[in-house]
């Protein structure tokens, strides 16, 4: 049977035509951009392209702007790193408590080598305010980091409005775009952003591949050195194959943006207004209305969530949670657990995250399914209470 | 995450035995919170005369492994007597199920606690699981993990490492604050084990797979002379060899108490990871000192 896939924040499907695009630097055109036969060099003017795609797509003004990485953690290791290094006796800096690990454990990294770290608390709702940006800055400050979207809850931080306060600011800002690129309109163009990261697998590229938009006019600094590709500013041999993927991938987001996500969002939100028809005592996480439109974090009362990811699993249904038992750590979820949710429910909560790719199919029967597996659990947990089960 | 369970953990996950509660239970044993993430309930029914399982049901919050522990420890049980169901080992239960991934052995401590909590009270030796928490002092604030049931799960299965105690109880698992306590309370209970049992310390499979991971002993008071000899030889050996492969180099400065001064050399100096080269060559001075050091670059 077909896999029902709703972890779409994890990772997405390869589109047929990103295959397709990809496929001739799988084969015949093989060479190495930075060579001087013109079997190799010719192959730089396919990154240009996806490189141009990639600029509109976040409505960046230059395709120099844009810089290709390995991935979204290497984005933003390289973005944290490049602040520091535009203010070498700077040694403070900002973020908040629900970024990805990509930041958060460079932060705690850069806190034993003697920098000053504030992580801003978000509220019941996932969000932050421009205030409590402000209110955190000091003079010492070099970075403010804060993620576009939350991977866990889809929570949008309002960025253009924090972009805005900060613009007059002796800093550098980024964003970790991770999760908002592609399924969100972006214009870097009226946004005041210094840096901004992306992935490609989360827009349906391959693994392997992201991207790092910094600012025309910002010094950078490499974190990878060695070679001279991308303009000297990210060593490495250049992967024209993912490179390519991710341009088309750009390309394809931009296109049909407005007419995808807002089908993710309908059926999103179908999904929301039937289980909680179908299952009671659960809640929905997040601000109801600045999240992205196609991630669902629902919490189940009374029963814990690595057992629902696998009784689901059982059922060719793919979801995520940050709960306890399904990492190496057995913390709960750190973004839930800083909205405020009790312990408990952050054991129980289950991310739910779509593609333009899920059907109206996968989510009825992720429906019929949902509300037996949750009933099965919760006949089992101690903590059910009676009327939960007639 | 996916399945890194047994075959047999996953039967048993997808169709638990005894679910639920025994109606007129002699026995009932609980642990856990929802709180703490996991929780179990176990209910039995006892025959008086022989003390003979008659039946056991659970009911549990937590993961798929709990789930499927708590299923396979009301199969083992029942037909046994009380006596035979409390020498039931976390081992046994883990073998039962054919082993469960080291993470996740705090499910099974969890069924065996259960059990002798149900045990207890149906002696009459206990009235309130509580009363026994109160008697330790909690350790993990996390998990409210307290030091008894940390040195309970020590001695039980000769645990050795912070690791070890986490895998088993949970505590340190998640805020790590309590780490150096779980050590002490380790250092502790095991040399009282030792004394204990002098002449034959007890073997089992554990030591046997993780004799490779033996500490090493502390060198303590050691002179600067002897710490520089230290130092140098583990640049040469190690350390120089595989930074050399980047074109860079270490040098020794001065040592000076628990101050390491070095000076990093050619392509380390200013490159991106020279803060986490610093922090290696540190890390492994402290377990050649076996001490605590302070490291700091004169580059």
């Amino acid at each position: 049977m077909d896999i029902s896939y709703f972890d779409n924040n994890a990772t997405t499907r390869v589109a047929p035509e990103v295959k397709k695009a990809m496929m001739p630097f799988l084969e015949d055109l093989y060479g190495n951009p930075s060579s001087i036969h013109d079997f190799g060099g010719d192959l730089i003017k396919y990154v240009d392209v996806a490189r141009k795609n990639v600029a509109k797509l976040i409505g960046a003004s230059h395709s120099t702007e844009i810089i290709f990485t390995s991935c979204g953690t290497e984005s933003d290791n390289t973005a944290v790193y490049n602040a520091l290094k535009n203010y070498p006796r700077k040694k403070h800096i900002i973020t908040s408590k629900v970024e990805h690990p990509a930041i958060l454990r460079h932060f705690e990294q850069l806190e034993r080598q003697g920098y000053k770290t504030t992580y801003l608390d978000v509220d019941r709702d996932g969000l932050i305010t421009v205030e409590q940006v402000l209110e955190a800055l000091t003079p010492d400050t070099a970075l403010v980091s804060l993620m576009w979207a939350n991977n866990e809850t889809g929570v949008i931080f309002p960025i253009k409005e924090i972009g805005e306060a900060l613009a007059d600011k002796d800093l550098l800002f980024h964003t970790d775009a991770v999760q908002a690129v592609g399924k969100i309109p972006i214009n870097l163009s009226q946004t005041k952003v210094d840096m901004l990261s992306l992935s490609g697998h989360k827009i349906h590229a391959p693994k392997g591949i992201g991207a790092l938009y910094v600012r025309r006019g910002i010094k950078f600094k490499p974190f990878i050195v060695g070679g001279h590709q991308e303009r000297g500013r990210r060593a490495g041999t250049t992967p024209v194959p993912n490179i390519v993927a991710l341009g088309e991938a750009a390309k394809l987001a931009l296109e049909g943006m407005d007419k995808e996500s807002q089908a993710i969002r309908e059926l999103r939100d179908y999904f929301e207004k039937e289980v909680q028809t179908k299952i009671r005592e659960i809640e929905i996480l997040g601000h109801p209305e600045k999240r992205l439109p196609n991630t669902s974090n629902i919490t189940f009362k009374y029963i814990e969530g690595e057992a629902i990811l696998l009784r689901l699993s059982n059922e060719n249904i793919a979801a995520s949670s940050g709960s306890a038992c399904s990492s190496d750590s057995l913390e709960p979820s750190h973004v839930l657990r800083s909205m405020g949710l009790p312990f408990e429910l952050c054991h129980s909560s289950i991310r739910f995250s779509l593609s333009k790719y899920t059907t109206r199919e996968e989510v009825d029967y992720l429906l019929a399914k949902l509300p037996e597996v949750i009933d099965n659990l919760r006949k089992i947990s101690p903590f059910t209470p009676a009327h939960l089960l007639e | 995450m996916a399945w890194k369970y047994s075959e047999k953990v996953k039967e048993h996950f997808k169709n638990p035995r005894n679910v639920g509660v025994v109606n007129n239970a002699d026995a009932v044993g609980e642990v856990g919170s929802m709180v703490c993430g996991d929780a179990l309930k176990l209910s039995l029914k006892i025959e008086p005369d022989s003390n003979k399982i008659l039946d056991a049901k659970f009911q549990t919050y937590c993961c798929g492994s709990a789930i499927a522990s708590s299923s396979a420890l009301t199969e083992m049980i029942k037909g046994m007597t009380v006596d035979q169901a409390l020498a039931v080992s976390n081992q046994d239960l883990a073998e039962y199920l054919d082993g469960l991934p080291e993470e996740k052995m705090h499910c099974s401590v969890m069924g065996k606690d259960a059990l002798e909590d149900a045990i207890k009270k149906y002696r009459g030796e206990e009235t309130d699981a509580h009363e026994e928490e109160d008697e330790g002092k909690i350790v993990c604030h996390c998990f409210a993990v307290s030091d008894k049931s940390i040195e309970k799960a020590i001695r039980e299965n000769n645990l050795k490492t912070t690791e070890e105690v986490t895998h088993y109880t949970k505590a340190g698992g998640a805020c790590g604050s309590c780490l150096g306590e779980i050590e002490d309370i380790i250092h502790d209970v095991r040399a009282r084990m030792e004394q204990e049992q002098p002449s034959q310390p007890k073997e089992s499979k554990q030591i046997i797979q993780k004799n490779k991971t033996e500490e090493k002993p502390l060198k303590q008071g050691l002179t600067t002379y002897k710490k520089i000899k230290i130092i140098e030889k583990l640049l040469k050996e190690e350390i120089r060899p595989s930074l050399g492969i980047d074109h860079g180099g270490l040098e020794l400065v001065e040592v000076e108490d628990n101050k390491v001064y070095v000076r990093l050399l050619g392509a380390c100096s200013g490159c991106a990871q020279s803060g986490e080269t610093l922090e290696y060559v540190r890390n492994r001075i402290e377990e050649e000192l076996g001490q605590p050091i302070e490291i700091k670059d004169l580059a």
